[in-house]
């Protein structure tokens, strides 16, 4: 029987051209351990393409911007950068050249990534094999498509320099500060936006909606934040995708399987403390509706015949498959974008290692009118123990178009 | 033009049960394995969406996840004086399609089978001399007994996640539970289903009959429940969409739910599927197998060499596989010689239906494993001497649906349509309770399966003959099971019963069970087995047979927690000739 070596093989076939310097094997390791954190293969690949190749379209309100080829390839990819090249893109958001990156490439973030990390992540990445695809880099219409507009956005949003360490602080505080503020690049998704696209450093991780996906308030804010969260839940969250409050979909899945579920645990638990220990923000609680009004009572007829056979009658769910609803910041932010989206178009959670069944929560837009997700999102909303605003019909009817390009 | 892939550790042949359970347990040691599988893949995610699932024009009455005849069907006859005939749609029995097999849409009904089934015809030789065996019988002893399996039904148990009630934990019997089972290390993983108010006047009964009714171990499960591979399942709705279905709710165990979560984040795991593999290659001597043919969907035909060939098809299909391979000699009834296809067998089926006054059964409230049995009538845990037959029966009182386009039982006389039928209907739709015995068929001389010498598939393959009927033997035991179960439906308070006997001569059209057995069986000597004890092929070692075809007879019971069983039994004498490569047992 011939066995596969596979402990032995893998390493060998990972290290592929920088294998000829043995020196370098820790920094690569370190570089591939870096940019797992990262998260770079998230937005460096399309869908269906090869790793790292590029060609994702990122959408933003000023158009579509297609994601570069990291791969070492000469022509289309970064073979010819060098490592200062690569420093620089990373912590100034500017190409070899010198011409303008967009801030879709969170560099405001990796602005704040030591040089040496950066030298890691650049072995790392002059490892792969390169792949030959060339990417449409200009598909901005007019005005966005000037980049050396974006030299007056960083005068006004961008701010330099790598991260500084809080003495008053603990190791674990700042390394959790270094890994969230830093390459995590978490506010990129969960800190709302200016009308410029940038983030609004004042209302930093108090949650945005990204792609009709509420990215939830990650403050330990008691109401619609990680303020009822050990530090083991969070760490637990990012490892498995779930935890006895919620169960991750949409963007943050993926953050999950490619990123966050092959962490150190020692880093993962250094952003659960940086998360708890920061501070708290967030809008004041509301009150929940009585549950005599009569979009709580629609709600609820809706959710007793098409929800509760899985989410129970208490919205207490089922451990690893279904999410308690009952005590769940997705349910609980003032933006109810992902509960409507789920509901009408379904959803996925992550699959680890250690939590492989990866559960789908069916899409019910076919069948469930805009006023009765209205509803049933308001009950969710509001029963149970959890407050948050009603939502309308026409809210509801507005995403469907978003998410199912549905016209009126 | 056959073109040849580079090679592979492990080739496995159909992606159900037995295939996903060794495709993960391989693919995990880090060899690498490749499952070839005929139908689609299958998933709970995208396939089993609980908004549509639950349709039973789709799944139960047009067969949508069910193989096609066109895809593989058989001839059939019911003895060898006849000349067989195509099944054009299939019927008696229903051969699942697709990643996880028949795993996807069955009930769930996970059963050990009694220690005293395992050694058999030592048992009633035993105890009523030979000569009480039915005539030309090819009962026989299976090569292992019942304590060596119990650990590896336990660890089928474990990955499935069944609800039951022990009736004998290490020699205790357990109040509640069978206590005919054998001895167990320990309970289920979950505890047993709840059960309706039929079950709940089938246990007052029997119990008041000096039975022993128990709530019967099931797949559909009671609990949520995370299994060894860290899979995880959601207790069961009794939504009643089980048999025919797959399982929209996380609930049933199949390969979907218990298995492929983990097999498919192996990276050294590949499936192909909608490939069919037409051949076991052998090497020139005919010693080894070099591994397999198969055809893809656009009909090109590759070669995919491996070292090891998992033969883990449905039971008829793993037949039929190692025939056209040339795998073994093939049986010939005339001189009662070779083994491959010898020993079929099947089920019975028959009880009595009981119409009831003034209850509300809700038989919409069901699944697929609710259900109370009782096992005093089956193997041989009651006095066969004054019977003259062989074998027995679990009997169970069960709905497992009450859906609405093929639910809707009607006393005997009703019109089949009209007015008349719809008032039936009404009345009965929540007053009727089914006594049901599934038997157990021996093996016999004339029931077999070999190639037909007339039907070929569309690559110009022989198709399968099956050559099959219940003996006297069966229909003697099965109609007295009827009987017994007409007592209980009667001592249940029912206001009328109708008994329903064996129907003879078997026929495919009316579904009866897929529960279809034997054919490659295991046994300890190789003149009348395929396989040894570790369900490897006496003749090419290197290649192993999983399922119910290695069954040497049939028990009274479903089959596939017994598959289950030889699986991991299967599994250790995989370890075993990696280790050593070669026969495990010298014959």
């Amino acid at each position: 029987m011939r066995l596969r070596h596979l402990l032995v093989l893998l390493p060998l076939l990972a290290i592929g051209r920088a294998a000829a310097d043995p020196d370098n094997y820790v920094s690569i390791e370190r570089g591939k351990t870096l940019a797992t954190a990262g998260d770079c293969i998230a937005c460096h690949t399309a869908s269906g393409g090869q790793p790292f190749a590029g060609g994702l379209a990122l959408q933003t309100p000023f158009g579509a911007i297609m994601t570069p080829n990291i791969t070492p390839d000469n022509l289309t990819g970064i073979g010819r950068w060098s490592k200062d090249d690569f420093a620089r893109a990373m912590h100034e958001g500017r190409r070899p050249g010198g011409s303008y990156l967009y801030p879709a490439f969170p560099y405001p973030y990796y602005a704040k990534v030591s040089r040496s990390d950066l030298d890691a992540i650049y072995a790392y990445l002059q490892t792969l094999p390169p792949v030959e695809n060339r990417v449409n880099r200009n598909m901005l219409p007019f005005p966005f498509n000037i980049r050396l507009s974006m030299a007056g956005w960083n005068g006004l949003f961008f701010t330099p320099g790598e991260f500084k360490p809080d003495p008053k602080r603990s190791d674990e505080f700042n390394r959790g500060a270094y890994l969230v503020e830093g390459l995590g690049h978490c506010g990129a998704c969960h800190t709302p936006f200016n009308s410029f696209g940038a983030s609004q450093n004042g209302k930093y991780l108090q949650g945005n909606q990204i792609d009709n996906w509420t990215a939830p308030n990650i403050t330990n804010d008691m109401q619609a934040g990680l303020g009822k969260w050990t530090v083991a839940d969070i760490v637990q969250y990012l490892k498995t995708g779930q935890t006895r409050f919620s169960l991750a979909s949409g963007p943050m899945k993926d953050v999950i399987e490619n990123s966050t579920s092959k962490m150190a645990d020692a880093d993962l638990k250094a952003i659960a403390v940086y998360l708890k220990e920061r501070g708290a923000a967030g809008p004041p609680a509301p009150s929940p509706l009585a549950s005599s009004d009569a979009r709580m009572q629609m709600g609820e007829a809706v959710f007793v015949d098409t929800c509760s056979a899985c989410h129970m009658r208490s919205g207490d769910g089922v451990e690893h498959l279904f999410p308690k609803l009952a005590g769940n910041v997705v349910a609980t932010q003032d933006d109810p974008a992902s509960l409507i989206r789920i509901i009408i178009a379904g959803g996925r959670a992550a699959s680890t290692d250690t939590t492989p069944t990866a559960p789908s929560m069916p899409s019910l837009g076919w069948r469930l009118g805009d006023e009765q997700i209205a509803a049933v999102v308001t009950y969710v909303r509001n029963s149970w123990g959890n407050a948050a605003s009603p939502v309308s019909a026409e809210t509801v009817k507005a995403e469907r178009a978003r998410v199912t390009g549905a016209g009126d | 033009m056959v073109r040849r892939l580079p090679r592979k550790d492990v080739v496995i042949v159909g992606l159900g049960w037995t295939g996903s359970i060794l495709a993960y347990e391989l693919s995990h040691t880090g060899l690498d394995v490749v499952a070839i599988e005929r139908g689609p893949w299958r998933d709970t995610a995208t396939d089993f969406n609980i908004g549509t699932a639950a349709d039973e024009l789709r799944y139960a009455v047009r067969q949508d996840i069910f193989l096609r005849p066109k895809q593989e069907t058989l001839t059939m006859r019911n003895n060898p004086s006849q000349t067989a005939l195509p099944i054009r749609k299939w019927g008696s029995f229903l051969p699942g399609n697709g990643v996880g097999g028949a795993g996807v849409h069955w009930n769930g009904q996970t059963w050990r089978f009694l220690p005293d089934d395992f050694r058999i015809r030592s048992h009633y030789t035993e105890r009523y001399g030979e000569a009480f065996l039915p005539e030309g019988n090819h009962i026989q002893d299976w090569p292992v007994s019942f304590e060596e399996l119990e650990p590896y039904y336990d660890k089928f148990e474990r990955v499935a996640g069944i609800s039951g009630k022990a009736g004998n934990i290490k020699g205790q019997i357990q109040s509640g539970g069978n206590p005919f089972e054998g001895a167990r290390e320990r309970d289920y993983p979950t505890p047993p289903m709840k059960q309706g108010y039929q079950q709940e006047l089938f246990t007052q009964a029997a119990t008041k009959m000096g039975l022993h009714p128990f709530p019967r171990p099931s797949a559909n499960l009671s609990a949520a429940y995370t299994n060894p591979y860290g899979c995880s399942m959601a207790p069961c709705t009794f939504c009643g969409f089980c048999e025919w279905f797959g399982c929209a709710n996380y609930s049933k165990s199949s390969p979907q739910t218990c298995v492929l979560p983990a097999l498919i984040r192996e990276p050294t795991f590949e499936a192909r599927t909608e490939c069919e593999v037409t051949k076991v290659n052998l090497t020139v001597d005919g010693k080894m197998a070099t591994g397999v043919t198969y055809v893809d969907a656009n009909g090109e035909e590759w070669e995919q060499p491996a070292d090891l060939v998992l033969v883990c098809a449905y039971a008829l299909f793993n037949v039929r596989l190692l025939l056209l391979s040339g795998i073994g000699k093939p049986y010939d009834p005339v001189k009662d010689e070779g083994v491959v296809g010898r020993n079929y067998a099947y089920q019975t089926g028959s009880g009595s239906q009981a119409f009831f006054e003034n209850v509300q059964f809700n038989p919409f409230a069901a699944a697929g494993s609710t259900g109370a049995a009782l096992d005093d009538y089956n193997s041989d845990n009651f006095d066969h001497g004054p019977h003259g037959f062989v074998g027995g029966a679990s009997i169970t009182c069960a709905h497992t649906n009450g859906r609405p386009i093929l639910f809707h039982p009607t006393p005997a006389g009703t019109p089949a349509w009209g007015s008349a039928w719809k008032k039936a209907v009404h009345d009965n739709y929540q007053r009727v309770a089914n006594i049901g015995a599934q038997g157990s068929v021996m093996s016999y001389r004339n029931n077999y399966l070999d190639l037909d010498p007339t039907y070929k598939d569309a690559l110009g393959r022989p198709l399968m003959r099956m050559t099959f009927d219940y003996q006297p033997n069966e229909q003697k035991m099965a109609n007295w099971m009827a009987a017994r179960c007409d007592e209980i439906a009667k001592a249940m308070g029912a206001k009328t019963t109708q008994v329903n006997p064996l129907r003879v001569p078997w026929n495919v059209v009316p579904y009866q069970s897929t529960h279809n057995t034997g054919g490659a069986v295991m046994g300890s000597d190789p003149k009348t087995s395929v396989l040894n004890r570790y369900l490897q092929s006496w003749d090419v070692p290197n290649v192993f047979v999983m399922g119910a075809s290695a069954f040497p007879q049939n028990a009274g019971y479903n089959p596939t927690g017994t598959v289950g069983a030889l699986t991991y039994l299967g599994l250790d004498g995989i370890f075993n000739y990696l280790k050593s490569s070669g026969p495990l047992v010298q014959p």
